[in-house]
């Protein structure tokens, strides 16, 4: 089954003539790990916000978990549709409405009205899930940027989503607040059969994604395995964007005579081939 | 640096004060303010100290921090203070020093600045033992009746609990901005009022262009965690009012009867001044 | 203009809960003509480094000089000293269009010119702000736009050219790219290049980013909680891999391949810019075709 479908989707700011989405068909797979790809101002977080229905779509469909989300304007299926597909944006400062963990981690829960009990069980799933036990009772704006970012999707997750958008939710951090967060998100994935959605300018995190899509000026312009869309050095170079750091180096050597192949993302990849070529005779 | 400020920071600690119950706190700062305004003479002011100083020895809390509160406003203080000496109206039988200053005006202005002073310790002690979130809470729970009339009572408390978890941000992010401007050139510290004034504007432009971006940001995501006014909320924590409240408001109400003897009984004790 | 930083120590919050202790005996030399890159995790002293370099933060212990000003303590520099010092050492923020504020390109970037040098004429100052908006690659004709509608990529380049307006000797950055998607990014680092021309200007990166600095930079200084635990040539620091890794950082790709294959006795001395390393590979694959 699919998490969600696009069909046709256009949107367009009032008082814009030119659409920031035009006419997007795409679906996603229930379970999956996909990446959003494209330039700044390419549609990305406009197609994210149709998602969980926080803007609706003026032509066409937006389809999650089998509700269509213009149907939902109004009343209980909204808060559904927001509910089971959750969404951490980018900057890990303006997402918190409360000053300790906890009192913000429990928000969407209360939003919904949900009885004491089962809050108290979903936040300590939700602290569990993103290793942030430790910072309960601790001032939000005291922790690091990957903290705040584990703390957002702990928000997000108290409301137990069926599907998580990252907006560029890593695109602030260090290294290490990257992978913390991207190490919390696979989990959730794996482990717990959410459907994960990354929103990205970092190529790497794209490699061992399931399916990948790039945007350009508000159109879909791949849709496919990573494997499929780094081939494409063409559409990359169109799109603004670029191979994983493996990938480049792997192209240099085969420009330069040595013939790694093609379909090669990451280091272990290249050092495997590499190893093998060097050592033959 | 701004984000030094510790006027309204929670001071984390397990005292029993840090523990109670905050709508008691805010009572109990309600009583300590009114006690403190009814207060007429030292002896008065004297009750209100000592309350002042068991509820900094309980909350376990450094008595500097306490003081730094005082030290935002001693410009505010010393203002008072000399407008309240110049003002003083001299009565028959003021010693006069020089010019209108007597040393009954300096007697009565040091009353008033005390009392200031004595309000903003107290207030700072339940800043720096309650945490912003329960205070909003309790802020919340005791305005709750206004509720009837309409009153928008927790749209005001999370509008405070988001204005209190955003004021480390921003005070960061100006920090920010102007070491960027000054980085630039940006002067702010010479120059008269005017050009003062102007120099602002390099700052107070992008915080302005920040705190409208954060706050859409903030719409969004709060959006999208299914925010829909107070209609069908739950509350997940529960204000809990426990017999060291009550005791606590009980040394509150000992608090306010003993400045009501002191104005009330004050042909009694020795002349100060 | 060298720098020279000798046993400087500074802390956030002296005598609070909260003191931290930001830099702690640094120590490290930054030669005229370099490209150098800082690397470090969030909150190992970084910031509060660079800051020293033009005199935001001022020194509390240790010694400093940048070019023949000394901003050690004790050592008064006056309004107009510091002045002239900022005017030199450019420096640009993390996310610097977040500090855009004219309602024109042009007055913004002029913002510093102004500042700087006020006794200058008119002329002078289009002269220097057209000269710093094609610096970065942006056309004239942006002038007279708002900086506010100006896409996220013009407008951190706007930031960028208000901090060149004053012709600085050294550049300093924070983290220049982050946010950017690869495209900008790329643009950026080329911009980067064409600045420091060869040697002309200082520059100095602090990255997150192993492979870029070891592609860009020509020497490096890594800060750990407060510390310079390693400066060299990225090579010369990037062969520590690791103490790199025991203080949770990255090496780049190329560095990575060639210790595998160097494990298997498949060649040595791997160059780590990745068009060196390249050639390295091409090489002993032919070698062994032969």
């Amino acid at each position: 089954m699919n998490a969600i479908e696009f069909t046709n989707a256009t949107y367009r700011y009032p008082g814009d003539d030119a659409p920031v989405l035009n006419s997007l068909s795409f679906s996603i797979r229930q379970g999956s790990f996909s990446v959003v790809l494209g330039r700044n101002g390419s549609g990305k977080s406009t197609a994210a916000k149709l998602i969980n229905a926080l803007i609706l779509p003026n032509e066409g469909n937006v389809v999650v978990l089998g509700k269509d989300t213009v149907r939902a304007a109004d009343g209980d299926l909204l808060f559904e549709i927001r509910k089971s597909a959750g969404m951490v944006f980018q900057n890990p400062d303006n997402q918190q409405i409360a000053s300790i963990v906890e009192d913000d981690v429990v928000f969407g829960p209360e939003n919904v009205g949900m009885p004491r009990e089962e809050i108290a069980e979903r936040i300590a799933f939700a602290l569990e899930a993103t290793g942030t036990e430790q910072f309960r009772h601790a001032q939000v704006s005291r922790l690091s940027g990957g903290q705040k970012q584990r703390v957002a999707i702990a928000g997000v997750l108290a409301l137990r989503p069926e599907i998580v958008i990252l907006d560029e939710s890593t695109s602030m951090l260090d290294p290490k607040g990257r992978r913390e967060v991207l190490d919390v998100i696979r989990k959730l994935q794996k482990e717990h059969g959410i459907t994960v959605i990354d929103i990205t300018h970092y190529m790497d995190e794209a490699t061992d994604a399931d399916e990948a899509f790039v945007l350009r000026n508000g159109e879909l312009a791949f849709a496919g395995t990573p494997k499929e869309l780094f081939a494409r050095t063409d559409l990359l170079r169109a799109c603004g964007l670029e191979l994983p750091r493996a990938a480049e180096l792997a192209k240099k050597l085969n420009e330069n005579g040595v013939p790694v192949g093609d379909g090669i993302l990451t280091t272990e990849e290249l050092t495997e081939k590499l190893c093998e070529l060097l050592q033959t005779d | 640096m701004l984000s030094d400020m510790t006027f309204g920071q929670y001071y984390p600690s397990e005292s029993p004060v840090h523990r109670m119950d905050p709508r008691a706190k805010l009572l109990l700062l309600i009583v300590y303010i009114v006690a403190v305004f009814l207060a007429k003479n030292f002896y008065g002011l004297a009750v209100c100290l000592i309350f002042l100083l068991l509820a900094i020895a309980f909350s376990r809390v450094p008595v500097r921090s306490v003081l730094k509160s005082v030290k935002g406003i001693v410009i505010l203080i010393l203002f008072t203070f000399v407008l309240n000496v110049l003002f003083y109206t001299p009565k028959e039988g003021d010693v006069v020093l020089f010019w209108r200053v007597t040393v009954q005006g300096l007697v009565s202005a040091s009353f008033f600045a005390l009392r200031i002073i004595f309000l903003v310790m107290g207030s700072s002690v339940l800043t720096l033992t309650t945490t912003p979130v329960s205070l909003t809470d309790g802020l919340e729970s005791l305005l709750a009746p206004l509720a009837l009339i309409r009153f928008p009572v927790h749209d005001l408390a999370l509008i405070m609990s988001i204005a209190l978890r955003m004021i480390p941000t921003l005070a960061e992010e100006t920090d920010r901005i102007i070491r960027a401007q000054k980085a630039r050139g940006a002067d702010f510290e010479s120059g008269n009022l005017v050009s003062r004034a102007k120099a602002l504007v390099p700052v107070l432009v992008p915080l302005l262009v920040s705190a409208f971006r954060r706050a859409n940001e903030l719409g969004d995501a709060m959006d999208a965690r299914c925010y829909a006014g107070s209609s069908k909320r739950t509350k997940y924590k529960k204000l809990k009012f426990s017999y060291r409240d009550l005791l606590a408001l009980l040394v509150t109400g000992a608090l306010l009867a003993g400045v009501i003897l002191c104005n009330v009984y004050a042909y009694l004790l020795p002349v100060l001044y | 203009m060298r720098i020279v930083a000798d046993g400087l120590t500074f802390t956030y919050n002296r005598k609070t809960k909260f003191a931290k202790k930001a830099l702690d005996d640094v120590t490290l030399t930054i030669r005229e003509g370099s490209f150098f890159g800082i690397i470090g995790h969030t909150g190992s002293g970084k910031s509060t480094f660079i800051q020293h370099l033009n005199g935001l933060i001022p020194v509390e212990s240790g010694t400093l000089t940048v070019g023949d000003l000394d901003l050690s303590k004790g050592k008064k520099t006056d309004k107009k000293g510091l002045r002239a010092l900022r005017a030199k050492i450019g420096m640009v923020f993390q996310y610097p269009e977040y500090q855009l504020f004219a309602t024109t390109v042009y007055e913004d970037v002029a913002f510093g010119y102004h500042n700087f040098f006020p006794e200058k004429s008119k002329e002078e100052e289009r002269a220097a702000v057209f000269a710093a908006l094609r610096t970065v690659g942006l056309d004239d004709s942006v002038a007279d736009k708002s900086p506010f509608d100006l896409s996220g990529g013009q407008k951190r380049r706007v930031a960028i050219a208000g901090v060149l307006v004053s012709d600085p000797e050294v550049l300093v950055l924070d983290e220049p790219v982050a946010g950017l998607d690869p495209a900008g990014k790329n643009e950026l680092m080329a911009l980067l290049h064409r600045i420091h021309d060869g040697g002309k200007k200082t520059v100095v990166v602090v990255s997150h980013d192993m492979d870029d600095v070891a592609e860009n930079c020509d020497a490096l200084a890594v800060f750990s909680e407060g510390r310079v635990v390693m400066t060299g040539t990225p090579e010369e620091v990037f062969s520590r891999r690791k103490e790199l890794e025991e203080l949770r950082l990255d090496v780049p790709v190329t560095r990575k391949i060639a210790d595998a294959l160097a494990e298997k006795g498949l060649g040595n001395a791997f160059p780590l810019r990745s068009d060196d390393f390249v050639r390295k590979v091409a090489q002993l694959y032919r070698g062994k075709r032969v």
